[in-house]
């Protein structure tokens, strides 16, 4: 993390209501500058509506802060200037050339020299011999390429990726990723929400929200660390068996299969290894302890909010 | 430089609009068919001279004379003469419509004309089709003469001194006291089709990138409420203008329609016209949540400003409720005033009344348009 100090996104207490439900209930949320921030949380948990509150294509119904200085309610027009956003449906102009949706956003950004940024952007994108070819006729890894390249055209102090990987292969995903981290390293601060773990894994911290709050942040291992989660991977012909007479049993609380093995987490760790060494005597299969990932803590997050949320 | 970046977006938009438009095949189609066809159908289902009208003849004094202008008006192909109705028959198929017209010769037709005095001819018409029986109408005092003529020149000559008596043709219009000319439809027709195409069209300027979801990006971007509206409007106004241009050439080469006035005066008439029409557009669109809803609100309007401009009918005809919604419609005082630089040489200031209204209407709607614009996804 190369953090000079500088803080990019600095909101408090951001809450937003749809008629009766709190989509976002009481955000607090700090990038620092060159910051890659992961946006965590199961689907409607509020991500996106919190990307839009801080670039101000939605008004807050509560809560404050600023964004690149500016703040978020009544300084919208000027964080627009200084931030990419990449919206989780393609919405460039499908009707619209590879070019012509280029050459639309440098105008709108007023770039001094629309035709030699969209010729360098063109270009960077290796799409140079497809300019003319219309946007909608371009696959979803292509059309991901060009709203990021898009949306870096007017060079933004901060960018706001929202599931931008979202059906994208892995290879093109490892690209996205890579080019994330290259512009970064010049400064450039990311927020990027995502479902898949392993781009967790690639951000400098990660903020994971359900039901409209932030449950956990923090970097990978601290938050694998913090939640107390202990592990198990269960291996052997028994296995598939034995996941089933754990299920339910004292300290389990989640069970996966993971290809052949199987792996068992509880926050309670005596009575968690207590089960399952009961199991392993009654079936084929051997013990050992294994890593708890990022997901395992997520899933479990995930429950408690659940409940909460039910409780309420 | 701030300018210089205000004018920047505002190109970025507008040359996005026209490249869609012009890749918006169909569409394109339609802006430019639709004039055509309308001016065709219209054109031509008015039929100015329609001919072989059914006439009802009821004869109360069989001379000479009378059957001779009877005759001149079979000969003149604008009547179809039947004869042997009684006064009541006749005036039954008039009202029924198997009849467009009634000729009645009154009782001592002859020896009126005899004893010099100027007799009557009743010609009562259904002039609920006014454009139908207008040509016959004025054809009629033409056949009276020249039958006249033809039977005083004759060896049964009733009386020498006869010729200098015309028997008067007393013509009752009933059932629409009012005409509608078929020049007055041609300048009409502009006022319409720029009425439906040009508010359409804006009126899904918005909506469509709302249904695409393209608006998230457009709102995320540092545009100007104004700046997206000019952008978006000023194309539909150089449609506009075609569509117009194919107008008013059509209506010179296939109706030979008339351009008293200036040209200059007429365009800029419909330049505030359509400018009107397409903030207009541009308003519904942003009240509306989807196409579908920006399409019902341009046909609601669009209603109205047929029915009540006077385009269809008369304005001076209508209860004073209705006149006073015409007169808030744009339509209303461009017919007025296009009516009157094409046909009867208006002038500016003699068109300027008609064009402050529209004006108004124009600062009004777009205010509203800009207030009512969502800056955010809200």
């Amino acid at each position: 993390m190369n953090t000079n100090g500088e803080t990019i996104i600095d909101v408090r207490g951001l809450t937003k209501r749809f008629g009766d439900k709190t989509a976002v209930d009481d955000v607090d949320l700090t990038v620092a500058k060159g910051e890659i921030v992961g946006f965590l949380g199961p689907n409607g948990s509020g991500k996106t509506t919190t990307i839009r509150l801080i670039c101000g294509l939605l008004r807050p119904d509560g809560g404050e802060g600023t964004c690149l200085g500016h703040d978020i309610v009544r300084e919208a027009e000027a964080i627009k200037r200084q931030v990419g956003y990449m919206t989780q449906r393609f919405s460039l102009y499908e009707d619209l050339t590879i070019r012509e949706n280029l050459e639309f956003v440098a105008r709108l950004y007023a770039l001094p020299n629309v035709r030699q940024s969209v010729d360098e952007t063109v270009e960077g994108l290796g799409l140079k011999s497809r300019q003319h070819q219309l946007a909608g006729t371009l696959s979803g890894g292509w059309k991901q390429r060009l709203a990021l390249a898009a949306c870096i055209m007017h060079k933004p102090r901060l960018l706001l990726l929202d599931e931008p990987t979202a059906g994208v292969d892995p290879k093109a995903r490892r690209e996205f990723w890579d080019e994330i981290h290259h512009l970064a390293e010049d400064g450039l601060t990311v927020l990027v929400s995502t479902h898949y773990m392993d781009e967790a894994e690639r951000c400098h911290r990660v903020v994971y929200i359900a039901y409209g709050t932030i449950v956990a942040r923090g970097t990978a291992e601290e938050i694998i660390e913090s939640s107390g989660l202990g592990t198990f991977v269960v291996a052997g012909s028994g296995a598939a068996a034995a996941a089933r007479a754990l299920n339910g049993m004292p300290g389990v609380e989640q069970v996966a299969a993971f290809g052949q093995d199987i792996h068992v987490v509880g926050s309670h760790g005596p009575s968690l290894a207590e089960s399952v060494h009961a199991v392993a005597e009654r079936y084929p299969i051997h013990v050992a302890p294994g890593e708890t990932t990022l997901e395992d803590v997520f899933i479990r997050l995930m429950s408690e909010a659940q409940v909460n949320e039910n409780g309420r | 430089m701030k300018a210089h970046s205000a004018a920047s977006r505002i190109r970025a938009v507008l040359l996005k609009e026209v490249i869609q438009m012009r890749r918006d095949r169909l569409t394109f189609a339609m802006i430019i068919g639709i004039p055509i066809l309308q001016l065709v159908l219209f054109g031509y289902a008015i039929n100015t001279d329609p001919k072989n009208l059914p006439t009802g003849v009821v004869m109360a004094d069989p001379g000479p004379v009378a059957r001779s202008i009877v005759a001149g008006m079979q000969t003149s192909g604008y009547f179809l003469i039947e004869r042997g109705h009684t006064e009541a028959e006749a005036r039954a198929g008039l009202t029924a419509g198997t009849l467009a017209f009634v000729v009645t010769v009154p009782a001592g037709f002859h020896s009126d004309l005899v004893r010099g005095q100027s007799p009557e001819i009743i010609v009562e018409a259904d002039a609920s089709d006014p454009t139908a029986s207008a040509n016959a109408i004025a054809a009629l005092p033409e056949i009276v003469n020249r039958a006249i003529a033809a039977s005083t020149q004759g060896p049964m000559s009733a009386a020498n001194g006869a010729g200098a008596v015309r028997p008067e043709i007393i013509v009752h219009r009933h059932y629409n006291p009012e005409r509608i000319t078929a020049y007055n439809i041609v300048p009409g027709l502009i006022g319409t089709i720029l009425t439906m195409t040009a508010t359409l069209m804006t009126a899904l300027a918005l909506t469509r990138e709302i249904e695409r979801g393209t608006i998230e990006n457009l709102l995320a971007m540092p545009l100007r409420p104004i700046e997206i509206m000019i952008g978006k409007i000023v194309p539909y106004i150089g449609l506009g203008f075609l569509q117009v241009g194919v107008i008013l050439i059509a209506a010179y080469l296939l109706f030979s329609v008339p351009m008293e006035g200036s040209l200059t005066l007429l365009l800029s008439a419909v330049l505030l016209f359509i400018a009107a029409n397409v903030t207009l557009g541009y308003t519904f669109s942003t009240l509306a949540r989807s196409q579908l809803q920006a399409m019902q609100m341009t046909f609601f309007f669009f209603l109205p400003s047929i029915l009540l401009s006077g385009f269809m009918f008369p304005f001076r005809g209508m209860p004073v409720w209705a006149q006073a919604i015409g007169q808030v419609l744009p339509l209303t005082h461009f017919l007025r005033a296009v009516r009157g630089v094409m046909l009867k040489g208006n002038d500016m200031f003699q068109t300027l009344p008609h064009l402050w209204p529209v004006t108004l209407f124009l600062l009004v709607i777009g205010t509203i348009a800009l207030m009512r614009f969502r800056r955010t996804l809200d």
